[in-house]
């Protein structure tokens, strides 16, 4: 507070409406870092915002978001702006040195001169942390920053928003968000072997041992089964019936999408259920047909839900609306990858609470009295039920994902 | 010794249902609230996973949810000749510890009292005459009224969702309601659960002797439903693990399924566990109370200062910390003198068998708060001349859930152990029933809390006396209705049927009733009452001491919609008159 007050009335002198104007630079600068989810990777204590720390966990090692704050030393007190441009457009730290894209520049280079101005007026008003981070803990030779050039050269584009004159101003603005700001693929985009962006935009991908569900308009696998309203109740509230935001789509919430504009989120839906940005061809697939209810998995399946599941998620998989999820038509119980759906059965899963929904009902954890063939069974039952289809889930998965939550 | 800490606006003693329910409103008053809890923070997710919550051993043989007896216990004793000894296993009745407190493991049955109980001397001296009540009673008012709790009652049952069917509406009387209550400013929150086998039949074959059944009030909610602070339960699914247990469904109301997820989340309230609260400070001339002094898990002693004390534990705590805090004058039976210990009331259960051969109830199937009941037999709901008591009981059929340890129905004459018992197990497990009656128990001069002379807890302080026995009028009123029960039982046609009038003398062994009131009681009258009707402690205008506690005796109900509406009650104390005028006793 006190160094906004310093920025602000340091202009005074120069122009009298000079205050106000910046104010408002600043408060827009706020609201693009809430937009762009900054604190996701760059606040750790919420009492020192922006100071760094998060440890993300990449298929090449470990990478420690850098102090973003003001400090000399150990943040950005030596940038101009010009610096951070070049951080946000090109992936390109002050002195030359490329930034790994876990920083999401490649997303993050859409972003128009206004926004990211303004984000940068906001971000020097923030208080400065002294809190020395060391970024790259990659191991060899990923920990070498040059091998950055060759990976641009394959996977980044520098390039700014375009506006498609075809669409309204809404969906336009919710691509601006998708795609820049918002950096929704960054998640939800498969990875290619480089780790970056590789497969069908927007179809899924793991993440963090949890599965980033496809966010294309496919109505069996994808979102093109939910309103308009229910996405923008899934971003603003943390759940809709389908389910509660868990793992780090929790964060994203807490941070990030339950703050924006009610404007910007249905611009966000009006745009991704639009298909508009994608090839219809990539996401508008036939759902398969379902297991038979006498194969052996669906049926041991049946047994196990009507004991194990039923009492919350109800005997016809549909759920109560507002605290247990609806299983029924459920894309995410009917997408290929099954990283989550076997992760919540096995660990159980608290997801996010907000202050329009505080409950964060929680999935009880499984592991110690279904086995792995058992929880196999139950979910190829459950995605194989109520309108739903989907392979089959194998026991070696739910064994593979039982490994991977002891490491953790 | 204490380190005092920056002082905070209000301090809250004991995050239960009064406590979280009080804090809730002062915190959205604007007021900066530090809530202080004996024991752990307990949250659904974490402490009640559907899974492992399941277990008798657990939860009703070991009393996981309980206080722990080594932290703090009652002595007890029938009458002062006699020397107190400690509790060391919970029998009587079930304290509880953690945040949500004995709300966690309740059975969830929301009575409203009824209007008369409010204004219950004089209405039993209007009805039977000035001189009409015996002299081993101190029957009192409370110094309110039923338009005065009816919204606090309403407010709770939304918080709550509890679930039911109005029986009077201001549009008039409701078929399948309870016809005794008193006129509601809406309906309950949600429909009534569905009925098991059990007490639908009982309720057709008390319909067809002329009464007129209703749901149980349940705050075990029959829909999903989202409560006004924005939090949501689900549908009870009839688990069978209910009383003594935590809800792994968000079935049932608490603090913790109701208002501690959004109070938690609010930057002016402050949860401070595992503290155990030694005394309320107050001034020299302890006309104000200053704050608290607790114990947090280290051993480290703590003051906090606060502007507003409220003492929300559960009846037993809340009447030792006055005691030890010398708030008030210690009650004396000798001289009939003192408010705090005074008018120490309980319940007074009573209940009859039905063993049938050509029934199966699937017993397992049930719910605390599921039932069908009658209140023909309560209160003063019918004529008490020339009956030799006053008082009266809820008679229900509330199947619990019949657990595969406890519950072991066998007739009179079956060997406690053995293949003979074994074998009765089998025949009788599914063909029982029971019809209860949690009658009243109304407050006597030789009832009373005091402080233990000999007994100590692990902090050295005296634990709490209980001097207790049932009264003739209490005994007599357990014969009757337990004889009108009886009657019922008899109409259902069992095979054999057992009936199980209390009588006395009291015995704290076996499980009877939680629902231990008084002792800190509310009135209009200072000499016979520790707390005005804002539950605003008389000469210490800053203190407010929530609960059951405020009882001056105890209907044929459940306690805890009442609980619940005093803590709505003395928030709306606090916020609409107190901070007028801080520092004085609240006039209107």
């Amino acid at each position: 507070m006190k160094t906004l007050m310093g920025v602000t009335l340091a202009l005074v002198p120069l122009a009298g409406w000079a205050a106000s104007t910046e104010y408002q630079d600043i408060e827009r600068g706020r609201y693009i870092s809430v937009l762009g989810d900054c604190a996701a990777c760059h606040t750790v204590n919420d009492d020192q915002p922006f100071a760094g720390g998060v440890p993300l966990e990449t298929p090449f090692g470990t990478l420690v978001a850098p102090n973003i704050t003001p400090d000399a030393t150990t943040g950005l007190g030596r940038w101009d702006y010009e610096d951070f441009k070049a951080a946000m457009t090109e992936g390109v730290g002050k002195g030359g040195y490329h930034l790994y894209p876990a920083m999401p520049y490649p997303s993050y280079t859409l972003m128009n001169e206004e926004d990211i101005h303004d984000l940068w007026s906001f971000l020097q008003t923030v208080t400065p942390v002294e809190n020395a981070i060391e970024a790259n803990q990659l191991p060899f030779p990923f920990s070498i920053r040059s091998v950055m050039m060759g990976w641009n050269w394959l996977n980044f584009d520098e390039r700014s928003f375009e506006p498609d004159p075809e669409q309204s101003d809404e969906i336009n603005r919710g691509a601006y968000l998708v795609e820049g700001l918002g950096h929704c693929g960054t998640c939800h985009t498969p990875r290619n072997f480089m780790g970056g962006a590789g497969g069908d935009k927007f179809a899924g991908a793991t993440i963090e041992g949890w599965y980033a569900p496809d966010i294309t308009p496919n109505a069996h696998v994808g979102i093109g089964g939910w309103s308009e309203d229910e996405l923008v109740e899934y971003l603003q509230t943390g759940g809709n019936r389908y389910g509660f935001a868990s793992g780090p789509m929790a964060d994203e919430v807490h941070h990030s999408s339950q703050h924006w504009t009610e404007d910007d989120l249905y611009a966000v839906a009006r745009y991704l259920l639009s298909g508009a940005g994608l090839e219809s061809s990539d996401w508008d697939h036939a759902p398969p047909e379902p297991l038979p209810e006498d194969n052996p998995q669906v049926t041991a399946g049946s047994h196990i839900y009507f004991d194990r599941c039923s009492g919350c998620h109800t005997p016809n998989g549909g759920g109560e609306e507002g605290i247990f999820p609806q299983l029924a038509s459920n894309p995410l119980v009917n997408g290929d990858n099954t990283t989550s759906l076997i992760r919540v059965v096995l660990a159980g899963s608290r997801p996010v609470a907000t202050d329009a929904k505080p409950t964060a009902p929680a999935m009880p954890s499984f592991a110690w009295n279904l086995n792995d063939e058992e929880i196999a069974s139950v979910l190829t039952f459950v995605r194989n039920s109520w309108g739903n289809a989907a392979p089959a889930v194998s026991a070696g998965e739910v064994a593979d994902m039982r490994e991977e939550l002891r490491g953790d | 010794m204490a380190t005092k800490l920056p002082p905070t606006d209000a301090v809250v003693v004991g995050l239960g249902w009064a406590g979280a329910i009080i804090a809730n409103q002062l915190v959205d008053a604007g007021l900066k609230v530090v809530g202080v809890e004996r024991g752990p923070w307990r949250d659904t997710a974490k402490d009640f996973n559907i899974a492992s919550v399941t277990d008798e051993l657990r939860y009703a043989q070991r009393q996981e949810l309980m206080l722990r007896t080594a932290q703090n216990t009652i002595t007890l004793r029938n009458n002062p000749t006699q020397t107190a000894l400690p509790m060391r296993k919970w029998g009587s009745f079930h304290p509880g510890n953690g945040t949500g407190g004995a709300g966690n493991h309740w059975a969830g049955i929301t009575f409203r009292f009824q209007p008369e109980e409010f204004r219950l001397k004089s209405h039993l001296e209007e009805r039977y005459g000035a001189d009409s009540i015996p002299d081993e009673l101190s029957l009192q008012d409370w110094g309110t009224d039923w338009e005065e709790m009816e919204p606090h009652y309403d407010a709770f049952e939304k918080i709550a969702g509890t679930s039911g069917r109005a029986g009077q509406l201001a549009s008039g009387r409701q078929e399948g309601g309870n016809p005794f209550e008193g006129t509601r400013s809406s309906d309950y929150p949600t429909p009534p659960l569905k009925q098991p086998y059990s007490p639908t039949l009982f309720a057709e074959t008390a319909r067809e002797m002329g009464y007129q059944p209703f749901p149980v009030p349940s705050s075990l909610v029959s829909e999903t439903y989202t409560n006004p602070l924005g939090v949501t339960m689900g549908p009870c699914t009839f688990c069978g693990f209910c009383t003594n247990y935590g809800c792994a469904n968000y079935s049932k109301a608490s603090a913790i399924t109701t208002v501690l997820p959004t109070l938690i989340r609010k930057e002016n309230f402050e949860a401070r566990t595992h503290c155990e609260v030694l005394k309320v400070t107050t001034d020299s001339d302890g006309r104000r109370a200053t704050g608290i002094v607790y114990v947090d898990s280290a051993g480290r002693r703590w003051e906090q200062p606060a502007e507003i004390v409220i003492i929300a534990a559960f009846t037993f705590e809340n009447v030792r910390l006055m005691l030890t805090s010398n708030i008030g004058e210690a009650y004396d039976p000798a001289t009939r003198r003192g408010t705090t210990g005074r008018n120490y009331a309980y319940q007074t259960a009573n209940n009859v068998q039905l063993f049938f051969d050509d029934k199966n109830f699937n017993p397992y199937i049930g719910a605390g708060a599921v039932g069908m009941g009658i209140d023909e037999f309560n209160n003063d709901n019918f004529d008490h001349s020339g009956l030799g008591f006053f008082g009266g009981g809820s008679t229900r059929v509330t199947p619990i859930g019949a657990t595969p340890i406890n519950a072991r129905p066998t007739p009179p004459g079956t060997p406690r152990w053995g293949s003979n018992w074994k074998r009765a197990t089998v025949d009788n497990y599914a063909s029982t029933m029971s019809i209860g009656c949690e009658a009243s128990n109304y407050s006597s001069p030789n009832n009373y809390l005091s402080l233990d002379p000999t007994y100590r807890d692990r902090l050295g302080r005296p634990l709490l006396r209980i001097t207790f026995d049932f009264t003739q009028n209490d005994l007599r009123m357990a014969q009757y209705v337990t004889e009108k029960t009886a009657e019922i039982a008899r109409r259902m046609n069992p095979r054999q049927i057992v009936a199980n009038p209390r009588t006395g003398p009291w015995d704290g062994r076996p499980y009877q009733s939680s629902h231990v009131v008084g002792g800190f009681v509310m009135g209009a009258d200072p000499s016979n009452s520790s707390v005005n009707k804002h539950l605003q402690v008389w000469g210490v205008p800053n203190l407010f001491v929530v609960g059951a506690s405020a009882f001056p005796q105890n209907p044929g109900y459940n306690p805890t919609g009442t609980v619940g509406a005093l803590a709505f009650k003395a928030a709306d104390g606090i916020v609409n008159h107190y901070l007028r005028n801080p520092g004085e006793m609240i006039s209107t």
